[in-house]
């Protein structure tokens, strides 16, 4: 990096952020030449649902920051906003269920986001489309050949591969979910999986995993994009989507596929608890004095120290609330073979899960990076290692290092 | 010549459903079959773990029930612990429960089952101020409803069918003469489709506001709730309350007459019995309105042949699961206690039909004395009925007269979708009653929201039983060494969609569709209508094929 004269620092990086909005304006315009008009009109939504043009505004201006983009990319975002609905998608359900798909339905932070995803340009979709049957597999099969190579595959769901992937038929002819991921991923311009059974598995996988079950990533033998999370949040997916629209890129991934914009923190670091973790102010069972007051739930099991995501920070159903405000503890649904690494769910981990050995409640932070810091300070550095290993992996293949039954 | 046809997948529905059927020359179903197309194996991996970490394992049966496998598994453990929760917990539990009945059936008539009743291209034809004049014959104060509003719901589709880019309105079976609502009643149920996709938020929120989340809640621990923090401000109850009158206002002014003008419509199918299926009801008793759990909002007890003279107390010894026609090891019925799950993969027949004489679903067969029941709003509402309950009675007696139906019109397609209206009401009824007793708990200053437990030391075992949304949940748990040893849930659709049984009796799903007829066979649009109606919980579509040649496309209308 540039050190020494700021101001030609400052020159250089405002051309690259000039080369970046060239590259986006260019790419939007390619994709508004090639793929149809939005089936709706973002605005006209959003004027029907009650929301300003200065909401909006306000709007693209979180997303433009959440993306860490610089707020000249402001309108940029918008206008990727308002070309959503042309990203053809279609949507797979493989071993799930459709809980990913309800929290898409029902929740958002902020607003706009779900009437993004009202925009969205969905081909096929099981729990949602009229047509069943037949006409449903028509469906498929018309948009992944009309659309080759542009839309996007969202999965949601594992693949069982035991059986020879016949725990999970699909359509007439009873294919297999892995022939059918494979048919339609080959034509798609992505895969995006949503949700932790696509991301690695799941439930479905947990020890004994009887089904073999595990990631779409891991099954078909691809790169994908995971939206980690049981059920994640509906910002991390449209935000997802709106950086491809733009950049005709996805964005930065983490060792485990995931978008550092959205699982680049702890939930630690920003839960509104954390004060009382620094002052050893614990809940010591349920339903106690510390529990109505909010205290820390370490001690009740929460994995938030071991957990990276959003949630503390978006929270679900429009900010409404989040299982610590809900005074129950993380339980680490993001994370992968969280099941087995994290149980049981209502103690803090001993030395089975990380081989360390968590001896005090300060050195928790050691415990998940190796590093032997003790104190509050451990977290910072928890974090910098974190984020230092995201930026080394982002361009390095996705290593699903998931599965962990598989060890 | 019987013809064969398949359904595959069945969309709209939570999962992988399939469901093949024969019809005669004349279109008449005469055989079906209901086959689960994935198998997760949840109960295999329940064992060896932390008794107290199975609720929010089973919670991951279904995002669509989400918190009913939660609650039921939390039950089980607390019946397996010797514990009962304090009223503060089960309060809550049931206003948990509320927010879920309250979005789900909602979310189920509009946007699973709606379409099934709605044609979406003849509501293009409507005409806007005589649909106002209709939408107010069935609501004083009808739900968003005024000529603009209309004629915008109009625009908003014909957009849409001119893109040549339907959606998820696309390539349907619009125009099928199985639709018989005039484009005015197709108008308003469609418009309120639109309503409730944004209302279903509101109430995912109200289930938020104490569960932390929506889908998969976080909040119920062995022994009670954690929280207490929601529970105990008035300004959290608030929200939850203003949440829960939106709703309650949707449901009135929409849900309820929305599905009384389409029983207008279709009451001559409800008065032939189309969909009725097999004639025996069950419930286990849910919303506890005592810590005891005698007396409760929807009663237990089951009624069977249909006799509403009758109604009998539930035997819970008497239920079994048995995997004759199933893709599991084992053929004689098991008490749930010590069911059993070891997969026992046969496939199709070489046509890729399933072999309907051997196995041919992941889906076992429950069974109460030996015979399959129904269970969900239709079997809540009947043995309330058949027992004089003091809510539901009056309810769909008063229902009946000012439709002019009989009673005996509860036993189709439509009276599952009408009791599930009915039911919906009786919730919304009683809920802000429940928030004025946890109120009233309260003020007495009583703030524990935990029974103290622990796992028994010893081999242990319980059952938690409710009334979820879809129908009768059981969860049976053994415990040994402070460990799962056997977990076996039996959830509503095992029971509805049950395939046949040694005694070759068929499921409640299968039973439904015989003698029904279709109108083209390359548009199965009454196999699921029947098959939505009791709101199937795996994903699906319907496929017909010929079973000559196997190819969808040869198969022509006789």
């Amino acid at each position: 990096m540039a050190k020494g004269n700021n101001s030609e620092y400052k020159k250089m990086i405002d051309q690259q952020y000039k080369d970046l909005m060239k590259h986006c304006e260019l790419h939007m315009e390619q994709i508004e030449k090639d793929l149809p008009e939005p089936r709706e009109d973002l605005h006209e939504i959003l004027k029907d649902r009650g929301f300003s043009r200065r909401d909006f505004i306000k709007w693209t201006s979180a997303m433009t920051a959440a993306l860490m983009l610089p707020p000249i990319f402001r309108p940029l975002v918008a206008k990727a906003a308002e070309n959503f609905g042309r990203i053809p998608v279609v949507w797979l359900h493989f071993a799930e269920c459709t809980g990913c798909s309800e929290a898409f339905l029902r929740s958002s932070y902020p607003n706009v986001d779900t009437i993004l995803l009202e925009t969205i340009s969905l081909e096929y979709h099981e729990t949602l489309m009229a047509a069943s049957g037949y006409q449903a597999e028509q469906n498929l099969q018309k948009a992944i050949h009309d659309f080759a190579g542009k839309f996007i595959c969202v999965i949601e769901g594992g693949l069982p591969r035991g059986l020879n992937g016949k725990y999970l038929t699909l359509g007439p002819k009873g294919k297999t979910g892995i022939e059918v991921g494979k048919e339609v991923a080959s034509k798609a311009a992505a895969v995006v999986c949503i949700g932790a059974c696509a991301v690695n598995g799941n439930i479905q996988a947990a020890k004994p995993n009887p089904t073999d079950a595990t990631g779409v990533g891991r099954a078909l033998g691809i790169s994908t994009v995971n939206i980690a999370g049981c059920p994640p949040n509906a910002v991390n997916f449209t935000g997802t989507l709106l950086h491809y629209i733009m950049f005709g890129t996805l964005p930065p991934l983490d060792s485990l596929g995931r978008p550092v914009w959205s699982y680049g923190k702890r939930i630690h670091d920003y839960c509104e608890r954390r004060s009382h973790y620094d002052a050893s102010e614990f809940v010591e069972e349920w339903g106690d004095k510390s529990a109505l007051k909010g205290w820390c739930l370490y001690k009740m099991g929460c994995k938030g120290p071991y957990t990276y995501g959003n949630c503390s920070k978006v929270r679900f159903n429009d900010g409404v609330s989040w299982p610590i405000m809900a005074g129950h503890g993380c339980i680490g649904c993001t994370e992968p073979a969280f099941w087995d690494t994290m149980a049981p769910l209502e103690k803090p981990l001993d030395e089975k899960t990380y081989g360390g050995g968590e001896k005090t409640v300060d050195t928790i932070g050691a415990v998940l990076t190796g590093a032997a810091v003790a104190g509050v300070a451990v977290h910072a550095v928890a974090s910098a290692v974190r984020h230092h290993q995201s930026d080394f992996f982002k361009t390095a293949p996705t290593s699903h290092k998931d599965d962990r039954t598989e060890e | 010549m019987t013809k064969r046809i398949i359904v595959d997948p069945i969309t709209r529905i939570e999962g992988h459903l399939r469901i093949e059927v024969e019809v005669d020359d004349n279109n008449v179903i005469k055989d079906a079959w209901s086959s689960i197309t994935l198998w997760r194996g949840i109960e295999t991996i329940l064992k060896g773990r932390d008794p107290r970490d199975a609720g929010l394992i089973v919670q991951r049966f279904c995002g669509v029930c989400t918190y009913v496998h939660y609650e039921a598994s939390i039950l089980a453990c607390e019946d397996a612990f010797g514990i009962k929760p304090p009223p503060n917990a089960r309060i809550a539990r049931n206003l948990i429960s509320a927010s879920l009945y309250l979005t789900d059936h909602v979310m189920h008539f509009y946007h699973l089952h709606g379409l099934d009743w709605v044609d979406v291209v003849s509501a293009l034809s409507a005409s806007p101020k005589k649909t106002v004049e209709m939408a107010k014959g069935y609501s004083k104060n009808p739900y968003n409803c005024s000529e603009t509003h209309y004629k915008a719901v109009q625009e908003r589709l014909t957009k849409f069918v001119k893109s040549g880019r339907l959606g998820p309105f696309a390539n349907a079976y619009w125009g099928n003469p199985s639709y018989k609502l005039p484009p005015e009643a197709n108008l308003i149920i469609l418009s309120h489709y639109l309503d409730a996709l944004a209302i279903s938020k509101v109430g995912a929120q109200m289930m938020a506001i104490l569960g932390g989340k929506n889908p998969h809640p976080q909040s119920l621990v062995v022994g009670g709730i954690t929280s207490g923090m929601d529970l105990f401000d008035a300004e959290r109850l608030g929200q939850y309350l203003f949440r829960f009158k939106e709703m309650k206002n949707f449901v009135e002014t929409a849900y309820l007459p929305d599905v009384l003008l389409a029983a207008t419509y279709y009451k001559d199918e409800g008065l032939k019995g189309v969909g009725g299926g097999v004639k025996n009801y069950l419930s286990y008793g849910g919303f506890p309105l005592d810590d005891d759990w005698n007396k409760l909002l929807f009663p237990r007890g089951i009624v069977k042949d249909r006799n509403l003279a009758k109604p009998m107390k539930l035997d819970e010894t008497k239920i079994t699961e048995e995997a004759t026609h199933s893709w599991y090891k084992g053929k004689e019925p098991q008490h749930p206690f010590n069911g059993t799950t070891d997969p026992e993969y046969t496939g199709y027949d070489s046509n890729g039909n399933v072999k309907g004489n051997e196995k041919y679903t992941w889906c076992k067969a429950p069974r109460y004395d030996n015979k399959p029941y129904e269970v969900g709003p239709l079997a809540r509402m009947v043995v309330g009925y058949a027992q004089g309950d003091k809510a539901i009675k009056p309810l769909i007696d008063s229902t009946l007269k000012t439709t002019g139906l009989p009673a005996s019109v509860l036993f189709s397609t439509l009276g599952r979708t009408a009791a599930r209206a009915l039911e919906t009401k009786l919730v919304a009824d009683n809920t802000e009653g429940w928030v004025n007793e946890l109120i009233a708990n309260i003020k007495k200053g009583d703030t524990r929201t935990w029974t103290r437990c622990d796992v028994p030391k010893k081999p242990a075992q319980g059952r938690g039983m409710t009334e979820p949304p879809r129908g009768a949940l059981g969860h049976w748990i053994k415990i040994e060494n402070e460990v799962i040893s056997n977990y076996q849930a039996v959830v509503p659709s095992t029971w509805n969609c049950s395939p046949r049984d040694k005694a070759g009796l068929r499921g409640p799903y299968e039973e439904s569709l015989i003698g029904t007829k279709l109108a083209k066979v390359d548009q199965p649009l009454e196999i699921i209508r029947t098959i939505h109606s009791f709101d199937p919980c795996m994903a699906c579509a319907v496929h017909i094929i010929d079973p000559k040649t196997n190819e969808i496309k040869k198969f022509k209308v006789a």
